[in-house]
């Protein structure tokens, strides 16, 4: 049996035994039993910075955490260091010095996506000048919103869809009572609804959306994440008026992105005499679509005071369907696969 | 405008109107159409070729005409008129050895129409809510149909009075008895015999067989649980491949039934798929504006073309140089080596008319020769 002994008392020998690991792994099982003789010789040296092997390889728990937390502090201290001295650097040299670095973010390094839409295009003008938002945009018709749950709404749900119908003009709240979607639709045509709203519940929160445009118009189901309600909103203002809102639009670039935006933006009246002074937000960033609503007043030329009223969520799409709700046999036009998809951090659909 | 259509490899139709032709070797696209006069009217349902040597396209559209667009002029050159726009748009559009228009709308008539005349020549009453018609290419008057609960015939042009040549039987009553529910979306003639293979709304693929007496599907198989809107038959008849309305395309097995692999990329319903006569490529469009050619090999993704519209249907043009580019490069290649190969050759027998390194060579082998024998001695 080969047992090799480790000194148990010296613990920060046994420590500092560990940095004489080579990278080869077939050669750990020789490193055991040259240990022993390679030990004098390591005791000079405390720290081989940078050493040459990676923590990770240390099986024991502790020691590797140990490891671990002093390679973070001297990394932030070399971090530090490097800093102060830019910074002397920057001042000294005053007026000449270089700009200052732009940090990278996610949003920045976004890969370039080739469904942008450049405004200019003709074919996608078209397109959207006759696709099935057309009749709003050109001013035909008013929206109408039917908003409504999954079967039997807890509390939270219920209250959500209550302040919804607040924040949106012309919508009405109507109770499930476990009937077939596809058997309100064209109920709700007939009554020259334009949009139907399904907030589906999951253990009493509400967790995902069906918005379809009531025609025949795409329908799109989106996931719903940190939704806040009134009463939880800090600053808040009071509630909202029966003034239709303005909408803003942030950040729907590719062609996935113009599609969900003008569905979005149809389900509210446009009149630009914009009376009240309330905004309805939906940002995109990162495929996350947040939902805000203010309430602004412009203090002078160029201060603006906002307060926050009303609910705010997340959005995130998982699929956008042609034709009005069919799960089963509609055609997508989009759906989210999410190993596909998320392969990349830095590719976004939207 | 016609060179772009002679340098195109694949030709598109979309939801706009639009005629596309896409050059992968140039990666380029193009776009065949009046940008002043688009409407949604012209929606192009249908693109077939117009004659063997692929020199014409034929397209039909939402409204009931079909457009012939020449590849030499670069141009639409011709439009008919050949069914009502009230009865849904085209669903098969094929052309006749002798010269004849063969169309057929959702409402299941098949109509021949002869060229210079505005009425059909013949008329087939198929049934109603037809979702494909396709010409057999080895018996051009042979088209089958399939749809919504109107299973897969067989009609011969030639007699079209007489009932179909081939009625396919639904499947067998389910454990309760009920009736199978039955929605043919695609079909396609297998091309060494007579098999035909068909895929349906409700995820199944069936092979029937006319020549056997059974009416039933010979083999059925089952695919993902979306209904399966295109397929594609590539050579070696025994594989398909299919594609669903969540844009999942597949390889199947048509022996054994199994998926033999995935296609991925598409997020969007698939509307066209296409193998290729010779090469193992497969073109794909569908609802996410995306044109994909994967390669049937290694299942991967060689090309992806952005293209602004919906698309819905697509042809490739296979005598194109562009896909022979691939052979004709290996011929360059194989054409130099043998160039290189006689330099070489001019280089050895230069070097054999001197004496010295002519002896080295045969020392050379001496010693192999030695080194041989004793190897058979060890």
């Amino acid at each position: 049996m080969d047992i090799t002994e480790v000194p148990v008392s010296n613990n920060n020998k046994g420590k500092n035994n560990e940095y004489k690991k080579p990278k080869n792994k077939s050669v750990t099982k020789e490193r055991n039993a040259v240990e022993p003789k390679l030990e004098p010789k390591l005791e000079a040296s405390e720290t081989a910075f940078p050493p040459t092997f990676s923590v990770s390889e240390i099986k024991n728990k502790q020691r590797r955490h140990h490891m671990f937390m002093k390679f973070k502090l001297e990394k932030s201290k070399l971090k530090l260091q490097v800093k102060k001295k830019k910074k002397k650097e920057r001042e000294a040299l005053g007026d000449k010095a270089p700009p200052k670095e732009v940090p990278k973010t996610i949003e920045n390094q976004r890969v370039y996506d080739e469904t942008t839409v450049d405004p200019e295009d003709e074919e996608i003008a078209f397109d959207e000048g006759t696709d099935e938002f057309s009749a709003y945009f050109n001013g035909l018709t008013n929206p109408k919103v039917l908003i409504t749950t999954s079967d039997r709404p807890r509390g939270r749900t219920v209250r959500f869809c209550e302040q919804l119908a607040t924040v949106v003009p012309n919508a009405h709240v109507y109770y499930r009572r476990g009937l077939a979607l596809k058997k309100i639709i064209p109920q709700c045509v007939a009554r020259n609804f334009t949009y139907l709203m399904v907030i589906n519940e999951d253990r009493k929160m509400p967790n995902g959306l069906v918005l379809c445009h009531l025609p025949d118009g795409p329908t799109a189901h989106f996931k719903i994440s940190s939704v806040r309600l009134r009463k939880e909103m800090k600053r808040r203002g009071k509630d909202p008026t029966e003034h239709s809102p303005e909408v803003i639009l942030n950040n729907f670039t590719t062609r996935l992105g113009h599609s969900i935006g003008r569905l979005l933006a149809a389900l509210f009246p446009q009149d630009p005499q914009f009376v009240g002074r309330q905004v309805a937000t939906f940002h995109n960033q990162r495929d996350f679509i947040f939902f805000r609503f203010h309430r602004y007043i412009f203090k002078n030329e160029k201060k603006v005071g906002i307060q926050e009223l009303g609910p705010r969520f997340t959005l995130k799409l998982r699929s956008l369907q042609k034709g009005t709700f069919d799960s089963k046999f509609g055609e997508y036009e989009w759906v989210l696969k999410r190993h596909e998809m998320d392969a990349c951090r830095r590719k976004f659909q939207i | 405008m016609a060179d772009s259509s002679r340098l195109c490899s694949v030709f598109l139709g979309s939801e706009t109107g639009i005629l596309k032709g896409v050059s992968l070797s140039r990666k380029q696209a193009f776009n065949f159409c009046n940008t002043q006069h688009l409407s949604r009217d012209e929606e192009v349902r249908v693109l077939v070729w117009g004659d063997r040597a692929e020199t014409d396209l034929l397209l039909g559209a939402r409204d009931g005409s079909v457009k012939t667009f020449s590849l030499e002029k670069g141009s639409f050159t011709e439009t008919r008129s050949c069914g009502d726009p009230q009865e849904g748009g085209f669903t098969g559009l094929e052309v006749l050895e002798e010269g004849g228009l063969v169309t057929c709308q959702e409402t299941g008539t098949i109509r021949v129409w002869r060229e210079a005349s505005s009425a059909p020549v013949a008329e087939v009453v198929t049934g109603k809510n037809v979702c494909r018609m396709r010409q057999n290419p080895a018996q051009r008057n042979k088209m089958a149909t399939g749809g919504k609960e109107n299973g897969l015939k067989i009609w011969d042009l030639e007699n079209p009075k007489n009932p179909p040549a081939f009625s396919a039987r639904n499947l067998k009553d389910d454990w309760l008895d009920l009736k199978r529910a039955q929605w043919v979306r695609d079909v396609a003639f297998m091309p060494q015999s007579e098999k035909v293979v068909t895929c349906t709304g409700y995820h199944q693929v069936h092979i029937h067989d006319p020549s056997s007496p059974q009416r039933r599907p010979v083999m059925e198989m089952e695919f993902g649980d979306h209904p399966l809107t295109a397929l594609s038959l590539p050579t070696g008849g025994t594989s398909v491949v299919v594609g669903n309305t969540r844009g999942e395309v597949a390889v199947l097995d048509l022996r054994k039934g199994l998926v033999r692999g995935a296609l991925k990329g598409l997020c969007g319903g698939v509307r066209a798929l296409q193998c290729h006569p010779s090469l193992p490529i497969v073109a794909s469009c569908g609802l996410d504006r995306f044109l994909r050619i994967h390669s049937l090999e290694d299942r991967k993704l060689q090309h992806k073309v952005y293209l602004k519209s919906r698309l819905n249907c697509l042809l490739l043009a296979s005598q194109r140089e562009e896909w022979g580019g691939g052979a004709g490069a290996g011929g360059e290649e194989v054409k130099k080596e043998e160039e290189g190969g006689e330099e070489d050759d001019e280089v050895w027998e230069n070097m054999e008319r001197v004496e010295e390194q002519g002896k080295r060579k045969s020392t050379t082998e001496e010693e192999e020769v030695l080194k041989r024998s004793k190897k058979g001695e060890d």
